[in-house]
């Protein structure tokens, strides 16, 4: 791992030598019905190179925590607290004008639905030179030709002239790449991608994760990739975080997190998952709802669905929060030991 | 582009054309008697039947109509056979009332409606515009309630209510501003710009009352939903300038229905604001075609009724036009 050129520790700033290091991330909103608890301390350290998937069933808080990240809350009435440590500085308290800064430059950010997140009035090329042009001093012909540059870099033909068009004149794996490119035009040391595969078809799907993976490579950054499909977490990430109800329930490296389950949702989360041998009809998910962010259990936030609480006996699960404990770089959040999670694992 | 504006220019013709003869078929058809009012009192059925023949009432309808049309191509005669006189193009015929060249009657009258129409456009939709979006900009906050809650108490005033008060207050106690007069219908006129902008500020500001009011909610409301948009998001994530953000990647996809929305009311109100010029006596169309419709002066009512429809549709390929110039998407259709 290379982090050391990153960045010279600054002064003043928390001892902390991780590339990007959350600690007890949590975003609540205040909404009509209440306070929304979207995302209830996050913890985890990311470093130059590595590739951090985020899995978790929808709502459980991926976006919300990127978004976090990414300072896009600010300005908003969502409460951020907790400590996001990157290169030194704090994303929670940085202030909007410095967070804008590393925006676009330090931090890249690709979303779901490259269509919606394109301008539909102006042109794709315009739209990429722009984002360099906010953090280059350069002419409008330099950014236009850094543009033409990082087009054909994402693989799109004939780049000078696809600059010129509109995005509705794209495909959807086309328009993806368009974002890919907008987001990687200043190099950042770190690239959010939020579902960037989910609206795109099967083989576009695999091409352009294929292009994120070449171009991680080739600018040595980090890579957050949110996701649904634990197919592509296998075969994209260094390391996977289990999101929860706003909560990280288990992580660690991708093989361990495979073969050496910790916890009850991720064990579930994974016989829930496709194989080509499982026919229609024949998915196994996890019975019943996720909790209310509205009102948030006491105990462990899986107890309600969770078919192992009693194996932990006293009703613990439901009164006690289990803490994040990790070992040897495999955290979990759960109340039963490890002998009792490996007779689980092998009794079914 | 070129083609768009070409096409949309041949529709216009065609659609004038249409206006123009569905107008003319409806006063011919409608139920009063443009004959029997222009012979006055004392009337009797041969001095009605003379004064038809000498509005040319006695022809088939669709020669009245192709003399009309004629009108507005080059001068023609009108009047009786033997007492006819001549028509200068372009010809909207004579008033039932003076006799005098109808389109003289228009442009004696238009000055005073654009002189209203213009200052009022301007003012509603700056204001209209401009608290709208500090309301979306500031949403759920008191300066966004308060601008709601004027906003709604401006949409119920109707202008009658805010003309008076403001003639009352500002002429009649405060003096701080003459009453209209005839005299200026020009910033360019002998009296200055100032005097131009007196005499009408009470006018514009009744109308803006008014329609900023509209204005203000549909501003609000489309930039509110823009603002949450995913591309927003993505111009924010760039690291662009909160500035460039609201304008240039806001305010220019969400200021659609204010465009529509503007060009309907232009049009509407090119066609004479009825009712303000009435209450500022301003002798504008809308002050002029009440007075013909209440004398039964056929050519004035119906040549204003015409001139009103041209204005809308003119002001709609106008929105059209900026639509494309907004829109990319637009110009493919
Ligand atoms: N601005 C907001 N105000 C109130 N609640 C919000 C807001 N943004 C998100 N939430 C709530 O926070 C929770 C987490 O949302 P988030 O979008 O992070 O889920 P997700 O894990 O990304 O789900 P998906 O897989 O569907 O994208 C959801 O219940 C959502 O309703
Ligand atoms: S703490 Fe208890 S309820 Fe929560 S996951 Fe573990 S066993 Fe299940
Ligand atoms: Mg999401």
């Amino acid at each position: 791992m290379t982090q050391l050129h990153t960045s010279a520790p600054t002064a003043g700033a928390t001892a902390t030598d991780a590339f990007l290091e959350v600690r007890n991330l949590s975003v609540k909103f205040p909404t009509d019905d209440g306070l929304v608890s979207a995302v209830n301390g996050m913890d985890f350290t990311l470093e130059r190179g590595q590739t951090l998937g985020i899995v978790g069933e929808s709502g459980s808080g991926k976006s919300v925590t990127s978004q976090a990240l990414m300072g896009l809350l600010k300005g908003t009435s969502a409460q951020v607290t907790g400590q996001a440590m990157f290169q030194g500085k704090d994303l929670v308290t940085l202030p909007e004008s410095a967070m804008r800064q590393l925006r676009g430059r330090n931090i890249g950010m690709i979303f779901q639905d490259p269509l919606s997140a394109l301008h539909p009035f102006y042109t794709v090329g315009h739209q990429i030179a722009e984002a360099y042009l906010v953090h280059n001093k350069a002419s409008k012909k330099q950014a236009r030709a850094a543009a033409v540059d990082m087009l054909g870099r994402v693989g799109i033909p004939s780049p000078e002239q696809r600059y010129d068009e509109y995005p509705h004149h794209f495909s959807g794996g086309m328009r993806q790449r368009a974002m890919i490119a907008m987001a990687l035009i200043c190099e950042p040391e770190l690239l959010i991608a939020d579902e960037p595969t989910t609206a795109l078809d099967v083989t576009v799907q695999a091409q352009i994760l294929d292009l994120m993976s070449e171009l991680q490579e080739e600018t040595n950054s980090a890579l957050i990739l949110i996701t649904h499909d634990l197919g592509v977490v296998a075969e994209v990430c260094d390391d996977v975080l289990v999101m929860y109800g706003g909560q990280c329930v288990e992580s660690g490296p991708v093989d361990e997190i495979f073969y050496d389950t910790q916890h009850p949702y991720t064990l579930g989360l994974l016989n829930s998952m496709p194989t080509l041998s499982t026919a229609a009809g024949e998915l196994n998910p996890i019975p019943g709802q996720p909790p209310s962010l509205l009102d948030l259990p006491k105990g462990c936030i899986f107890s309600a669905r969770c078919q192992y609480a009693e194996l932990v006996g006293e009703g613990k699960c439901a009164k006690e929060r289990p803490e994040l404990t990790v070992e040897a770089g495999h955290g979990k959040r759960c109340h039963l030991s490890g002998p009792q999670i490996i007779t689980i694992r092998t009794s079914r | 582009m070129m083609t768009f504006i070409l096409r949309r220019a041949g529709s216009l013709v065609l659609l004038l054309f249409a206006v123009s003869f569905i107008t003319f078929t409806l006063f011919q058809l409608g139920p009063s008697d443009p004959a029997a009012a222009a012979c006055g009192q004392e009337c009797t059925p041969e001095r009605v039947s003379e004064a038809r023949v000498a509005l040319g009432m006695d022809q088939p309808f669709f020669l009245q109509y192709f003399d009309y049309v004629r009108g507005l191509f080059s001068s023609r005669m009108i009047g009786a056979p033997g007492a006819q006189t001549l028509c200068e193009w372009p010809c909207l015929g004579k008033s039932f009332q003076t006799n005098e060249n109808v389109a003289d009657i228009i442009a004696r009258s238009l000055p005073y409606t654009f002189s209203m129409a213009i200052g009022a456009l301007v003012l509603w939709t700056i204001t209209g515009v401009g608290l709208g979006l500090m309301a979306a900009l500031r949403k759920g906050s008191p300066v966004d309630k308060f601008i709601v809650g004027a906003a709604s108490v401006g949409v119920s005033l109707p202008i009658p209510v805010t003309g008076l008060f403001l003639l009352l207050l500002f002429v009649n106690q405060l003096h701080l501003l003459p009453f209209t007069t005839n005299e200026i219908n020009s910033p360019f006129g002998p009296q200055g710009p100032g005097a131009w902008v007196a005499n009408y500020l009470l006018p514009w500001i009744a109308l803006a009352v008014l329609f900023s009011a509209s204005y203000i909610r549909v501003t609000r409301t489309n930039m509110i939903e823009t603002f949450g948009e995913d591309f927003i998001r993505t111009a924010r994530a760039k690291g662009l300038a909160p500035r460039t953000v609201t304008f240039k990647h806001g305010v220019r996809a969400g200021i659609t229905p204010v465009v529509t929305m503007l060009g309907m009311d232009i049009g509407l109100l090119l066609g004479g604001a009825v009712l303000t010029e009435q209450i500022f006596s301003v002798p504008g169309l809308g002050f002029t075609a009440v007075h013909a419709a209440i004398s039964g002066d056929l050519p004035v009512t119906m040549a204003i009724t015409m001139l009103a429809a041209f204005f809308v549709i003119v002001a709609n390929v106008a929105v059209d036009l900026a639509y494309a110039a907004i829109d990319p998407r637009v110009r493919l259709q």
